[in-house]
Formats: C-alpha cells, structure tokens, sequence
C-alpha cells in the first residue's frame, strides 16, 4: 500500500502532463485526487505496518533486483520514522494542493511538477536501497527549480538557482560518500541495512571524512547554519503551494538523510563531529530566531523561522539520546506542519490578496479586521510556533532539550534561550501583521475577496494535525520510539556510544 | 570454409554501408536529378535509412567471429555497430528536411561513407587499419562539415576541423611509426606480447603519448578541444549531432581496445609517491582539464550549439575516467557511459535543429517561451539537458554513476577517489549551464512577434524515439548493461 504514494504521485504528474487543454480545473482537481489517494495511502500504510513498527522492526514494502551489476535492489521499506514522514508528506501535500487553488496561470504543469516533487519526497523516506534513496533525493531537485522560477515572485530566478544549486552541491556529496562506502565495504550492495552491518569494519580515519561529507551533503538541505542561506531566498522566492513544502517536508529530506545515511554509516565519524555539529545546530537556532526579529518582509521572518526549528532537529540528532532523537523525529512532523500552516497565511491568504509582504505595509491595514480567519489561523499557527503545550511543538522541543541537557548542558542552555528569541519574533510578526490597532489608517485597508473554501479546509487540516499531535503524542511517539532501535538504526548504538 | 570468404561474411554490414552510398549517389545522379530538392533528399534519404536498417538485421541475426592480422570481428565488435547504425539511422532522418541538403545524393553517400568507417574502426585489431578507418571516417565528416554551402560558419568549421583533424592524424601516425619500431608489429595483441616484462624505453613512451594525443583531439579533450566549439556551431545541425554521437562512441571503443589490449602493461600509476609512467598519468591530465575546461567554458556561452560543444568536452572528461577503472569494469562502464551520451546529445541537437528550421538562430534567446510553442519538443528537450546534467532517473545518471563507481573502485580502492571528487563537483557546476537552457524554455515568456513552424513529423518521431530511449536506459539500466556485461562476460577481449 505505501508503495502506491510514490506510484499515484508520479502517475497524476505524467497524466497531467499529457492533459490537453489549459482549463485549470481538472488539473486542480486531478491533483487533489491525487494528493488525497497519496494521504490515504500513507494512512492505511500506517495502518497496515503500526504493529510492526511498534516492534521496531522493518516492514519491506517491495524489494526486487534492478541493476545486478551493481547489486542494486528496487528495496522500498518502512519503519515507524519512516511511517512518520510519509504521514506528514501526505499532510503536507494534500494542504499544498488546496493552497494553490488560485493558480490559474499554466496550471497543468504547476501541478504536475508538485506531484512530481511530492512522488520523489515520498519515494526518499521509503526507500531502503541507499542508491534508490539517491534517485529519489533528486528526482526532487528539479521541480522546485521550475516552481519557483515559472510561479515564484521576488528574486525568483536568483532563488530559484540558488536553492537548485545547493541542492546539487549537497547531493555532489552525498554521492561521493556513498560510493566510496560502497567500494570500502566491497560487499556489493547499497542495502542500508547490509552496509550498516559493515559500518563499524569501516576504518576510523575514513568515516572521519565519510560521515562529514555525507553529514553536511545532506544537512544543507535542512538548513544546517552556515549553509541555510537557499532557505531563507528560496522560501521567499516560492510560490505559497511550494514553499509549504520546501519548509515542510524538503528540510526534513535533508534532516532524514543526514539521520538514515551519514549517522548510521559512519557512526565512529559521527562520535568525532557530535560536538562540532551540535555548536553548528545550536548556532542555526539562535541566528535564526534573531535575524528573522529584524525581518522587515513577512515571508523572511518564517523562512529564518525555519532554520531556527531545524536547527532543533539537527541538535536532537546530535543528542545520540534515545529521548532526544525522537524529539527530533517528532520536530521533523511538528515544524513540517506548522511551517507549512504559516507559510500558508502569508503567502496565500495575505500576500495573494495585499500583493505586499513588508511588514510596514501591512502594518496599518489592520488585517485583524480583514481577513479574521487568517488573523486566528496565524494566532494559533504562532502559538504552535512558540511551542505552547497543547501543540505538537511543544514537546518535540521539549524532548530535544530534555536530551541535549544529558549530552551537552551549555547548548541546551543556549537553545532554550533561542526559544525565548523565538516567542519574540513570532509576537512581533503576529502584532505589526495583524494587531498593529496604533497605526491603523482606514485609506490603507485593501479590499479583499474572502478566505475561500479551500484555504479554510487546507488550514483546518494543518491545525488538526498539529493539535492532535499535541494532544496525544503517544499517537507517534509509539512509532518513532521503538524504530530507533530497528535494523537500520542499530549501528548508532553499537559499542563506543552512550 | 576459406579465410576470404570468412572475411566478407564478417564485413557483410560495412559491404552493405558501402554500396548504399554509391546507390545512394547513383540513383540521385541519373535517376532523380531533376526533381525537387525536398524529393531528392527524401528518397535518398529513405535509402539511406534503408541501407542502414539492413545492415543492422544482418548484424543482429548473424553471429559471427573471426580474427585475422588486420580484423577482429566478434559478437562485441557486431553489437556495438548496432547503436552506431541506429544513430547514423537517426542522423540521417534528421537530415532530411535541412534546408542544406540541396545536394541530397552526396550527403547521404558521405554520411553512409562515416558510417562505413565507424563500423571499421570498431573490429580493426591492427593499429594501420585502425588508422584508416578513421581517417575515413574523419575525411567524410571534414565534408559533411562543409556542407552548409551558403553559410560562412560551416566552412570555417570545415577548414578548422579539417586542419586540427590533419594534426591529430600526423600524431597519430607518428606514434604509431614509434610504437612500431619497438614492437616490431602492428596488431594489438602482438604489441602486448612483445613488451611483456620489458622495461618501456623512452621511445615507446614518446609514441604512446603521440598516439594519445592523437585521439584526444578526436575525443575533444582538453587541451586538445578547441576545434570542437567552433565545428559544432558551424557545422550543421545534424552533421554536428553525428560528431558528437557515433564519431564519439565509436573513437572511445577503439582507443579502449588499444589502451586495455595492445598496452595493458604501461598503465603507469599516477599515485604521487609512486609514479609509474604509462597511459593512466595521460589519461589523468586529459580527463581533469577536460571536466573543468568543458563546464567552466560552457558556463558563459549563449549559443546553444556551442554550450552542447562545451558539455561534450567535460562528457568526454567524465568517460575517459572509465578506462582508468579496472579491466573488468573500464570498457562496460565507458560503453553505457558513451553509448547513452551518444544517444543523449543526438536528441539535444536534434531538437536545436527544429528550432533553427522554424527561422530562429541557436542562441539561447531563440529558445525561450520554446515550451509554449512546442510543448513536446521542450519536454525531450528538458529530459536531454537534465540526461546530460545527470539527474535521475534518467540515462545520463546512471552513465555517470557507473563510471564514478568504477573509477573509484579501480584497484587500489579508492586511489582515484581525489578524480571522482573533481568530476562530481565539475558535474555540479554543470546543472547550471543546462537550466539556463531550461529556463528559456520554460519560464521566459515567448517574445510576442516569433513565428513558428511546425517541425516535421519525421524529426518529431526521431527526437522522441531518443527521449523514450534516454529515460528507459535511465530507468531500466540492465536493458543495456546486461547485454554489455554479458557479451563482455563470454567475449572478453
């Protein structure tokens, strides 16, 4: 069944592609079909595997030879992180899609290369076989070039280039990683699972600059600080539909191969950098909260918002605590959620209908008055941001300082005051968006159509997901727990690590 | 059954090649001189096609193996003519609506006459015949190069391919003579035999690297590229598309075969602290002057043809890794490698030359809003560029992973890994230059006033032949690579 995200996704893109005509309509509604079949896979999926996952075990999805040269194998699997992901993928994609209801100019392709990205996201977090994983890794590179350059607004091109760029560049990496791992470990495969076996045979000095290579390849693409700075122009850049999921899921492309790929493969390397990659984390939450403080373009205050909240699933990571990885897993789900919700109020129910993002501007149309279903979706998007308890920020963030006070106290210091940074940006940004009641100047109130159907359906959707999980973590927690200790997370805690 | 006969059986296909040429030229001199062009063109076309359709039946239902002095005709040599065909095949569709080929007869005879001595060049086991064979092949393209008669370009492109081709054939020779003088005989295997064990002298080395030198201006390698810009954005289109696919394919086989057959011996490590002298250092130099020199180049230009000649100077960088692999992996890893690269920019051209024949130029400002107009031609267009960039899942990624895995592979492991790490970060750079062409075509508004005719139905179905070709050999790799592996597995060589 989960097979069938990767399947449905790809299909509605090619069907798409080869849709006559320019009428929007059907291409709007092939892909929420499409995105909705996609999110109902993902749940029977879960269904389907909860037990297994909860047992910590993989659950092979399919697996058949492809390049025997290569002992590649077509191996698609899934464990509880994995179920996760796909669960947020399908969140996230189906939000996207009632997001961009409003496109109407080429239609047929903007939706054709969202399927196609969501297919390659969905394809990365199950697959097993480390070359497959690479594949699909790309696959997704290259149609968020084309959605931000055909449907992007300021500086598209430049973002456009800038985030396809980066990509590559950390995909360069990855690549030369893993195939030095494959020819190092002479077993002929590029099974996760079967390299891992491998991975403590690996020599020290070799994982030493593996793992920072394949680390730090697959970190840029979840923002890690000093290489985040795509994010910020790339969000921006973005149409609302792709920057949704750039910060909601792409990030978190990045953050799942740094945790499956580089910390598995490598953990002798892993030991080495720990500290140095969680002062680099802890350096991406406090900039981040700072610099989006000053942000005078509303979408640039999220878009370092969101380097921030990965700098949290980057520091769980680096944690190496049972705690303090799930935090991290549960961040991933909790920031794809609840940045793509705000990314949404600013870039589709605010900017489409303002055509101005510069918080100044916006300042005096009181927007409260205007658009009160965006201004209460933000309040409540912002809390989730914030981290208040109730929501699923609340103890993903928890739990990942819960960790890093075991491993390293001083971050965890220092991270908890990013979060008090990061209650100041979000209050700033919700007061001079929205409740700026001072400088209110009736000549500056636009006229506005109403928040449309979809739009309510896509946030009601997001702020459902981000609730439940609040509410109930345990719905997740139970997956994500007992897969840190599945075949392919074995390694990590293998001899020599806490 | 008699040698001779045994011979002609096995060169049955050249034979075949070689009387559709001069068919070719006879029926359009006596039979249909004073036709229209576009009917000219067509019918000899169409035999052309023909001619190359029955060479490549008799190829694949006809097994065959002989080695003599001069041929070595096995099931390897008779399966890679297949994809040299099927490229002369498509080379030959795309022509027939260029406006240049006025003179149709002599066009298609000198396109079947480098068909002939591509087909040649892959089962000579003799360094003379091998050198005949390109130079058959090289004179008939110096005149294809030529043939856009109007234009000033093409005989400028003409006369400088013809003049750096003269060049690199004078070295060759050259080397060839030196090698011979060693040797004391021209056929491969000999070669190896007799410098078994020896220490290399200084001559033998002088005419390994002459002999080099000389494929690498065939190759287009740096430093031995710069006739390649100007010959692509010369010549014409489908003329520049056959240089850069079959002439390629066919030039990286043989100078494997010698490489890996005649000098297994002088490899050469190119390791610091324990150099050998040998093929490899050579090789080394070429490969990394020719990734960063190609993709550096390329990413300033704005002709497209030019961008194309540029890319396939860094492409020819990223297979001459391949034959640095070990035995086992060097020749399957630069056949696909090739082979897809081949097939690959033969599209990329082709759909150039459908821009060109709607009244436009090949600069990259004729391009844009392509997708508006031509929504077919821009998506083969996406998937050739995003092929060359090597971006999954398409054929040009898996090419270059296979040959990046091999070189890294190539004992001792990992020695060569510092190359991998330049032709991945050189390939990095690349996936810019192709998006600027991309982004013409898809998200550059068209300019209001272009006009736009509708590419014939005959280059539509060749271009997307090779777009469905690019994407199955990138999808399903095995449908090539097993047949490599397998014909290598029982035929090594």
């Amino acid at each position: 069944m989960l097979a069938w995200t990767i399947y449905i996704s790809f299909l509605a893109a090619a069907f798409l592609m080869f849709l006559p005509g320019d009428n929007p309509r059907p291409a709007k509604v092939t892909a929420l079909l499409a995105a909705l079949a996609g999110l109902a896979c993902a749940l029977m999926g879960v269904i389907q595997c909860r037990e297994h996952a909860g047992a910590g075990v993989l659950t092979d999805v399919v697996n058949a030879p492809w390049i025997a040269e290569l002992g590649i194998r077509y191996h698609l699997a899934a464990d509880g992180i994995s179920l996760v992901l796909v669960l947020l993928t399908g969140i996230a994609a189906v939000a996207g899609v009632l997001f961009s209801w409003n496109v109407e100019t080429r239609s047929r392709e903007f939706f054709a290369l969202y399927l196609a990205l969501i297919g390659g996201v969905y394809g990365v977090f199950l697959s097993v076989d480390l070359f497959l994983l690479f594949v699909f890794y790309e696959v997704a590179i290259i149609p968020k070039y084309f959605l931000i350059a055909i449907w992007g607004s300021t500086r598209r091109e430049y973002g456009a280039m800038k985030l396809a760029l980066y990509s590559f560049v950390g995909s360069a990496m990855v690549l030369v990683g893993l195939i030095a791992a494959y020819v190092v470990a002479g077993a002929k495969t590029f099974d996760l699972v079967e390299l891992a076996k491998h991975s403590h045979s690996f020599p020290a000095a070799f994982q030493n600059w593996a793992f920072i290579v394949v680390f730090v390849g697959f970190a840029i693409l979840a923002g890690l600080w000093p290489f985040h700075t795509w994010a910020p122009t790339g969000h921006v850049a973005a149409p609302t539909a792709a920057s949704m999921l750039l910060a909601g899921v792409v990030m978190k492309l990045g953050a799942y191969g740094a945790l499956r790929v580089a910390m598995t493969l490598f953990p002798i390397g892993l030991h080495t950098w720990q500290n140095t990659i969680a002062a680099l984390a802890v350096v991406g939450i406090v900039y981040g909260a700072l610099v989006a403080l000053v942000q005078q373009d509303f979408k640039f205050v999220i878009g370092y918002s969101s380097v921030s909240h990965m700098g949290f699933v980057l520091l769980g990571l680096m944690t190496l605590t049972q705690i303090g990885l799930s935090g991290a897993v549960l961040q991933m789900f909790s920031h794809g959620i609840i940045a793509g919700l705000l990314f949404a109020v600013v870039g589709r129910m605010v900017y489409d209908r303002t055509h101005t993002r510069d918080l100044a501007e916006l300042q005096p149309m009181n927007l409260n008055q205007v658009l009160p279903f965006a201004a209460a979706t933000f309040v409540v998007g912002c809390a989730a941001s914030m981290g208040l308890p109730g929501f699923s920020g609340f103890i993903a963030e928890l739990q990942v300082l819960v960790g890093a006070w075991q491993t390293f106290p001083v971050f965890a210091v220092l991270a908890a005051a990013g979060i008090l940074a990061g209650v100041a940006y979000t209050l700033r940004v919700l007061l001079k968006a929205f409740f700026a009641e001072g400088v209110v100047d009736a000549r500056a109130r636009p006229r506005c159509e109403r928040i449309s159907l979809p739009e309510r359906a896509g946030a009601l959707l997001l702020l459902a997901a981000t609730l439940i999980v609040g509410l109930c973590p345990r719905l997740l927690l139970d997956l994500i727990t007992p897969s840190l200790n599945s075949p392919l997370m074995k390694p990590l805690w293998k001899a020599g690590l806490p | 059954m008699n040698l001779y006969l045994e011979c002609l059986a096995a060169l049955t296909p050249e034979i075949v090649i070689v009387a559709t040429a001069l068919l070719v030229l006879l029926v359009d001199l006596a039979v249909v001189q004073e036709k229209a062009a576009a009917h000219r063109a067509a019918l000899a076309g169409a035999i052309t096609c023909l001619g190359c359709s029955l060479a490549m039946v008799w190829l694949a239902l006809m097994p065959c193996s002989v080695h003599t002095a001069m041929l070595a005709v096995s099931p390897m040599t008779q399966w890679i003519k297949l994809p040299l065909l099927l490229m002369t095949f498509l080379a030959a569709v795309l022509s027939w609506h260029e406006r240049f080929t006025r003179h149709a007869g002599e066009y298609f005879a000198m396109l079947l006459l480098a068909a002939a001595g591509l087909m040649l060049l892959v089962s000579s086991d003799n360094l003379l015949l091998i050198f005949i064979a390109l130079e058959l092949l090289s004179i008939s393209l110096y005149a294809l190069a030529a043939f856009d008669k109007g234009s000033v370009a093409s005989s400028e492109a003409a006369l400088k391919y013809l003049l750096f081709g003269g060049m690199s054939a004078a070295f060759t020779l050259f080397g060839i003579s030196l090698i011979y003088g060693i040797a004391g005989n021209l056929q491969l295997g000999f070669i190896a035999a007799r410098l078994r064990g020896q220490p290399g002298e200084p001559v033998f080395y002088a005419g390994l690297v002459m002999t080099l030198i000389g494929f690498a201006f065939k190759l287009a390698a740096a430093p031995f590229h710069l006739w390649a810009p100007d010959v692509y954005q010369g010549a014409p289109t489908p003329v520049a598309s056959f240089i850069a696919s079959g002439s390629k394919v066919a030039s990286f086989f043989v100078l494997a075969r010698i490489l890996l057959t005649a000098f297994p011996n002088a490899r050469g490590t190119a390791s610091l602290d324990d150099f050998l002298p040998g093929w490899a250092p050579v090789i080394i130099v070429l490969a990394v002057l020719s990734m960063v020199a190609g993709n550096v180049a390329a990413i300033v230009q704005t002709n497209v043809k030019r961008l194309l000649a540029y890319s396939a100077i860094a492409h020819a960088g990223y297979a001459l890794l391949a034959l640095l692999a070990g035995q086992r992996y060097a020749l399957s890893a630069l056949l696909f490698y090739t082979i897809t690269y081949a097939f690959t920019v033969l599209g990329a051209f082709a759909v150039v030359g459908v821009v060109e024949n709607s009244g436009r130029q090949a600069s990259l400002g004729d391009f844009a809003g392509l997708s508006r107009r031509a929504p077919l031609m821009s998506f083969c267009m996406l998937v050739f560029m995003l092929s060359l960039a090597g971006i999954p899942p398409l054929s040009g990624f898996f090419g270059k992973f296979y040959v990046f895995t091999a070189a890294a592979a190539a004992p001792p492991q990992l020695s060569l890994l510092w190359l991998v790490v330049v032709a991945v970060a050189a390939s990095a750079v690349s996936l810019y230059y192709y998006l600027q062409v991309l982004k013409q075509i898809y998200a550059v508004a068209p300019p209001p006033t272009s006009s736009w005719t509708r590419p014939a139905v005959s280059a539509q179905v060749a271009i997307v032949t090779l777009a469905v070709i690019v994407i199955a050999l990138g999808c399903v790799p095995d449908l090539l690579l097993g047949k490599i592996t397998a014909l290598l597995k029982s035929h090594p060589f």
